[in-house]
């Protein structure tokens, strides 16, 4: 079962941000936004991986890599053993067959102008998925399998909800019959009962057809509900990884804890008793050295603001990247 | 202290019979999906919505109609005595002025204060809320500040006239979790400093249950259930409210199906006869489909529209 | 288990386009401008090169609506078979740079890096030289007359087009249906043509129409100024030239060509409007 499908070495993706006049001037070297630095993970096969954090922390940044829309500028993404970098891998559209990407806004991602059928068809036509006259059969099925009816072929996408657009943008994907999803904030942009509908169906899709998914998404009672295991990412680097129940349930790094516990509980006598982290996120822009939390971090010390913590296996329940994680649980 | 009111609409009826009260200090939060007349309502309050609809009915604001006023009073009423704060803080600030032009500009608009005067109090308001070297930062632009920051200055703008009622439409909803939570934290207290009222529009059920002293459920343009927020949270008695807190994904063995409630929100030009959620309900009798739910009291503090709620018991099943 | 609110009756392009008083009045001017274009002889009462020496410099009257020139030509006649000059100077003056102008736009807004530097410099050039100089400069090498004006005219105007499409295409890469083509492995030919080039064309197209209205009015300055079409040809700048020494006389001679070139650049505008308007993507 334990079989990596994609295995992440290292991340880095950097941004140069170009210089200003005065950059040049004064002979400043241009400035740099860090998305990413030196995420590594592994994607097991028929699983779920969860990925949150807040705007800005990589999340999207690090999805996009993996579908080749931004190339990292340092690390690996190894698909099937081989770097998907590689010059003779890059040319290869196998791969975007096989891993495919669904985007947040439900209103940006189709076409306009192309109808449901017409938007269903190149992607059977590109890859070569059926003969020319499986086509029309084949599009039948795929909005079946998404639960849309027939007659969504011959509309345009503004025709539609978002909520049913995001299952055109699924019955896209799968058209191309990949192994691994990227779910990219999937249902953000939906109500919450739409999102519940559009969740079941990703939910039974992903064990009828055995696919791999890694769902990106800051809304933590659904990442938590849809993986199987979670990765919380701050500043572009993962703090904790592990067990999506034990994570939730029992988070071990500072950061997961603020996080989790800032999130509103359905429960009106819970108030009061989230612990509130102060400050905002750092600019990418000028990174502290040292762990990437200890500005906002309680239980900060000298060691935070000097070395970067390891991302290291904490008592069994997977791994944390903090200098004080023994501590800080032992008293909790 | 008290806003009432009741309207109705005709042409493309937003919102019908909605009718709510805010007392000072009171924080009244009002959930629904989109399209449920949420923001309307809000809207309606301040007569933004005078613009593109008819609004008909009474708010009744110290003892004074807003419907019926003439825009020019209505402009001595807003952002004085009534103050709005928006979704996006990205937009709703002009992003040509520097965010100490735009709080003094509110407080002339609004106060008496003198020119020195004004700029202590905008210095002394960006404090209040929360933003580090205020002085400072009079002189910088909106594109300089966070989303967090940048709502918080709206918060700053908003207040500086030291409303009594503050409307909120989703003014958290574009920011993270954890700065959210400052957020509210901010709002709430600023309510309780200023005896303030504030009407918190939102989609979230959390930000109600952690935020709000009452609710009020819309759907379709009503007020289907409202009461206090422990109340109707812990025992909800509408069948919409019960369905909408069982489909977010809390306390459930994970990776199994969730609750949706079936069939989709009428839309508004085609509203049924009866309860317009009759055709979704599975706890629908026949006279729902007849006629309409009034919102009726059914114990002390909390109205339910509905012919045939939910018992307290199957309520907490849910 | 759908979730849609389906509006329910979606007017179609045609009904939409007809309830747009400005569009319906520029769609009629252009139609019956181009009727004219094409079949001059069936609307013109008289040949336009008929010498009448008995009827030399007649103003309007029922015979001649337009009145007649020095040489007792009709002016309405003449006028007419000029539509068939100007609008082909609206069409072959544009249609070149439009085309070369939308693809390199296209190419240079999608793959941006070098070409596109490339393609800032070139458009600085072009921007700050002044146009009309450029195109009688082109015009003085090349040598006067109709065809060297559209290639004088083309190779300078491609650069409008394309500066206005890779705007456009660059807008459009915003949104995520040109990644998820990435993602889905399509071929950038067909992410360019067949995705992006749609959404972004619209305002390329609106533009086309007033530039075409910008066309036949340097067209006819170069008639105007010997440097375009040449006599005895009819074209709308060739006749006002005609005019000019006698326009406290015979005002008729440079005024009625003039209203043309009025009435068939509003006609214009006024499409380009009304499309600007219907093409943008509804939802």
């Amino acid at each position: 079962m334990k079989s990596a499908v994609l295995q992440i070495q290292d991340l880095h993706l950097r941004f140069p941000m170009g210089r200003s006049m005065a950059d040049v001037v004064t002979g400043r070297p241009g400035r740099v936004v860090s998305a990413l630095n030196g995420v590594s993970l592994d994607l097991y096969r028929g699983e779920t991986l969860g990925i949150v954090g807040e705007s800005g922390c990589g999340k999207s940044t690090l999805a996009r890599c993996i579908v080749r829309l931004y190339k990292p500028s340092e690390g690996e993404v190894r698909f099937d053993g081989k770097d998907i970098f590689d010059a003779a891998q890059r040319t290869d559209r196998s791969y975007n067959r096989r891993v495919q990407m669904m985007f947040q806004d439900p209103y940006s991602s189709l076409n306009p102008r192309m109808t449901t059928g017409q938007i269903l068809a190149e992607a059977l036509r590109v890859h070569d998925m059926r003969p020319e006259d499986g086509i029309l059969a084949r599009v039948a099925e795929l909005l079946d399998l998404v639960r849309l009816p027939q007659d969504a072929q011959h509309k345009l996408p503004h025709e539609f909800s978002g909520g049913q657009r995001q299952r055109i943008a699924i019955a896209r994907a799968l058209a191309v019959e990949p192994e691994v999803l990227i779910a990219d904030e999937l249902v953000s942009a939906l109500d919450v009962s739409v999102q519940a509908q559009v969740v079941n169906l990703l939910l039974e899709l992903q064990s009828d057809l055995g696919l791999t998914i890694l769902f990106v998404a800051h809304d933590l009672r659904l990442v938590r509900h849809v993986s199987n295991r979670v990765a919380v990412i701050y500043l572009g680097r993962i703090v904790e990884i592990g067990d999506s129940e034990t994570l939730f349930s029992n988070p071990a790094h500072p950061y997961s804890q603020a996080l989790l516990s800032a999130a509103p509980s359905l429960d009106p006598d819970d108030r009061g008793k989230a612990t509130k982290l102060e400050g905002e996120l750092p600019s990418p822009l000028n990174m502290p050295p040292g762990c990437p939390f200890h500005a906002r971090c309680r239980h900060a010390s000298e060691i935070c603001k000097q070395q970067v913590p390891a991302l290291l296996p904490f008592e069994g329940r997977g791994e944390v990247a903090c200098h004080h994680v023994e501590e800080i649980n032992a008293h909790a | 202290m008290c806003t009432t009111f009741h309207r109705t609409g005709q042409a493309l009826p937003a919102l019908r019979d909605v009718s709510f009260s805010v007392s000072q200090g009171e924080v009244l939060g009002l959930v629904g999906e989109s399209g449920s007349g949420k923001s309307v309502t809000l809207r309606s309050i301040i007569g933004l919505a005078r613009r593109y609809g008819n609004v008909t009915g009474q708010v009744r604001w110290q003892g004074r109609d807003l419907v019926g006023m003439p825009d020019r009073a209505l402009r001595q009423i807003q952002g004085r005595e009534i103050a709005m704060i928006f979704q996006e803080p990205m937009t709703s600030l002009n992003p040509l002025l520097t965010v100490g032009l735009q709080l003094e500009e509110t407080l002339h608009a609004h106060t008496d204060l003198s020119k020195v005067a004004r700029r202590d109090r905008a210095i002394e308001m960006l404090n209040l809320v929360g933003i580090p070297s205020a002085k400072q930062r009079l002189k910088d632009y909106p594109h300089q500040f966070s989303g967090g920051m940048r709502q918080r200055v709206m918060i700053a703008i908003a207040l500086a006239a030291t409303p009594k009622l503050l409307l909120a439409d989703e003014p958290t909803t574009a920011l993270d979790v954890t700065i959210q939570a400052q957020i509210l934290d901010l709002i709430l207290q600023l309510a309780q400093d200023m005896d303030m009222g504030v009407v918190l529009v939102t989609h979230d059920l959390g930000v109600v249950a952690q935020t709000c002293d009452n609710v009020a459920v819309m759907y379709a343009g009503r007020i289907v259930e409202q009461g206090p927020v422990r109340g109707v949270l812990k025992h909800p008695r509408h069948p919409y409210t019960v369905g909408l807190m069982r489909s977010v994904p809390e306390n459930l063995p994970p990776r199994t199906s969730l609750y949706s409630v079936p069939g989709v929100p009428p839309s508004l030009d085609a509203l049924p006869r009866g309860c317009a959620f009759a055709p979704r309900c599975a706890a629908c009798v026949a006279s729902c489909e007849q006629d309409r739910p009034p919102l009726s009291l059914i114990t002390e503090g909390r109205q339910v529209a509905c012919f045939n709620p939910v018992t307290n018991e199957q309520g907490n099943a849910a | 288990m759908s979730d849609a609110i389906f509006t329910p009756t979606q007017p179609t392009f045609m009904q939409r386009a007809l309830r747009k008083p400005g569009f319906v009045a520029g769609l009629l001017i252009i139609g019956f401008s181009i009727m004219l274009a094409v079949f001059p002889g069936v609307f013109a009462p008289y040949d336009p090169n008929a010498i009448d020496y008995l009827a030399l410099r007649q103003p309007p009257s029922w015979a001649h609506p337009f009145g007649t020139d020095l040489l007792g030509r009709d002016s309405l006649s003449r006028v007419i078979w000029a539509y068939q000059v100007n609008m082909q100077m609206a069409v072959f003056g544009t249609v070149f740079a439009l085309v070369t102008g939308v693809i390199i736009g296209a190419l240079v807004g999608y793959y941006r890096g070098i070409a596109d530097l490339i393609f800032g410099r070139i458009v600085d050039a072009v921007i700050t030289f002044p146009f009309l100089v450029l195109v009688i400069a082109v015009v003085a090498v090349l040598g006067p007359g109709l065809v060297n004006m559209y290639i004088a005219i083309s190779v300078v105007y491609w650069v409008y087009y394309a500066r206005l499409m890779r705007g456009e295409v660059i807008a459009q890469m915003g949104n995520d249906y040109a990644a998820a083509g990435i993602v889905m492995g399509y071929s950038d030919r067909r992410i360019i043509f067949r995705h992006l080039l749609p959404n972004a064309i619209t305002p390329v197209i609106v533009y086309w129409m007033t530039d075409m209205a910008l066309v036949i009015l340097l067209g006819s300055s170069l008639g105007y100024l010997g440097l375009g079409a040449q006599p005895p040809q009819s074209e709308w700048g060739v006749l006002i030239a005609e005019g000019r020494n006698f326009i406290s006389t015979a005002w008729w001679l440079s005024l009625m060509p003039g209203i043309a070139i009025v009435v068939t650049g509003l006609g214009f505008s006024l499409l380009g409007d009304g499309l600007a308007d219907l093409l943008r993507p509804r939802g």
